[in-house]
């Protein structure tokens, strides 16, 4: 009993330790591509091309004196940033990093990391309601709705990926991408599901409830120090949970696309791009207005993929393979 | 006690201690916080009776759609925190003839499914059925159980429910949709496409 302990406690240490780190050079590395892109240097004072600035800044943040306002519902406030960061971090059991790699093996992984998404609009409500804060609550809603819409259609869209594979299971779906990849089959909703975890993570262009000139970046303006810091490592381990979610549904998970390259570096290189193309994304385009968002989510969105899914489930029947 | 007995308690405890914190908080934020609480628990006793789907689902539908719509409205309204004088005394008797009908109900379930002295005698040893759950099952995932009969023998249920999703949808549509002729809005596909 105990060893199976030890077992799974080392496994979990040794997700989260990596995970942190990672979350932490992602700051760094979104800064550095990002003025790559502007044609400018990005950070590189602190240590040889800026690699110490995220040790600077978790230093910073840790340091800062921790600002309660006065009249706002102190228990909430405090549990709201720890809730944002506990799901970031609990979606990352049931990634699969190579065939039996992998903490929890639950045989409906999709639904669960669906579930952890779901869950991760309660952060968001109650640290804008909790900080008492005419910006923050506004941010707060603007940000929970718009959350919520686009969780629709990334539910239609597991389900479309889920006809193709046969089960819930995350490694029986990269198992079955052993033949081809499903981003070839199914390319146009590999580009929907992209811009719907943009929109369900908050990144521009749909960052409008955190948006710096609009709403005085929205539902975390009241925290500082250790409040703000476990929000954008929340927000950032999310967009690498998201990422690996991407690349076990559409770019085949750990299978390698050539024979010599081993498949942990397959999966790392997968998740990288993705998560690059989030930084570009970043770069390239205007925000959009809430109004257009919400338009996006509802009558566009929606209706494509669903439309999806009864194409392929047609197609499945049709061809006789189901 | 083995640890899953222990975990079963803790969390009925916990489920029971946050439905009557529901009731009784003063803030309204607090009670949808507490009702979130019961349904986290709820899930997790449903994850200990092997119905891993069923409890993600309520965690997928409740939690994370129709409880979060519950403190949208509440900040919405300008919900004023009033201690009031509440006299518990006078509702008791009611309260505890509603609470013996249901205790009653729940009581006569889980009796007709305990084993009896009387199934196990000499002369008639197939007096009455006991049923045994455990070896009726067939180790199908829980999605394909589901899967397996409520498209084929109870097909109708289903789409009745989906029929009362959709009366709900309307019915709250048209309580409350004003289209205004008089502002002006934005036809993106006229504007994009020209």
């Amino acid at each position: 009993m105990l060893i199976y302990l030890l077992n799974n406690v080392v496994k979990i240490l040794t997700i989260i330790v990596l995970l942190l780190l990672t979350v932490a050079y992602l700051t760094l590395a979104e800064r550095k591509i990002l003025a790559a892109i502007q044609l400018r240097k990005g950070p590189n004072v602190v240590g040889i091309y800026g690699v110490l600035q995220p040790l600077a800044d978790g230093l910073k943040l840790l340091l800062k004196e921790m600002i309660l306002p006065s009249r706002a519902n102190l228990i909430i406030f405090t549990i709201a940033p720890i809730i944002t960061f506990s799901l970031s971090l609990i979606g990352w059991a049931v990634i699969p990093l190579n065939y039996n790699v992998v903490i929890a093996d639950l045989n409906i992984g999709i639904l669960y990391i669906f579930a952890v998404s779901s869950l991760g609009v309660y952060g968001i409500i109650m640290s804008g309601w909790a900080s008492n804060s005419k910006y923050a609550f506004l941010g707060s809603l603007r940000s929970t709705a718009q959350m919520i819409s686009y969780e629709v259609s990334i539910g239609l869209i597991i389900i479309s990926v889920l006809l193709c594979s046969g089960s819930l299971n995350l490694t029986t779906i990269v198992l079955a991408q052993q033949y081809i990849w499903y981003i070839v089959p199914l390319f146009p909703l590999f580009i929907l599901f992209f811009i719907s975890i943009l929109a369900e993570t908050n990144r521009p262009p749909f960052d409008l409830p955190e948006a710096e000139g609009e709403l005085v970046a929205g539902y975390y303006v009241e925290y500082s120090a250790m409040g703000f810091a476990l929000f954008s490592l929340g927000e950032n381990a999310s967009i690498i949970l998201m990422s690996s979610v991407c690349t076990v549904l559409f770019l085949g998970g750990w299978l390698s696309p050539f024979y010599f390259i081993p498949s942990v570096l397959s999966f790392t290189m997968k998740v990288l791009f993705i998560v690059i193309l989030f930084i570009l994304v970043r770069a390239a385009y205007p925000r959009y207005r809430y109004d257009q968002l919400m338009r996006l989510g509802w009558k566009v969105f929606l209706p494509i993929s669903l439309a999806w899914v009864i194409f392929i489930a047609g197609m499945l029947i049709s061809f006789d393979i189901v | 006690m083995n640890f899953t007995e222990l975990l079963m308690y803790s969390y009925s405890t916990i489920a029971i201690l946050s439905a009557l914190a529901v009731i009784s908080s003063i803030n309204p934020i607090h009670s949808v916080l507490f009702l979130i609480l019961v349904f986290v628990n709820a899930s997790a006793l449903l994850i200990l009776l092997e119905a891993e789907f069923l409890a993600i689902t309520l965690i997928i539908i409740y939690v994370g759609a129709i409880a979060v719509l519950f403190p949208f409205v509440v900040m919405m309204l300008n919900i004023k925190i009033v201690i009031s004088n509440f006299n518990i005394l006078r509702y008791i008797p009611i309260g505890a003839i509603i609470s013996i009908v249901f205790i009653i109900e729940l009581l006569l379930i889980v009796e007709r499914n305990l084993p009896h002295s009387s199934d196990v005698s000499i002369n008639n040893s197939h007096n009455q059925e006991v049923i045994q759950w455990i070896y009726s099952i067939n180790y199908v995932s829980n999605i394909e159980a589901i899967g397996n009969i409520i498209y084929t023998y109870y097909y109708d249920l289903f789409i009745i429910s989906g029929f009362i999703l959709l009366v709900a949808m309307i019915g709250a549509i048209s309580l409350t949709l004003h289209i205004n002729q008089n502002i002006k809005r934005q036809q993106i596909f006229f504007q994009v496409y020209e």
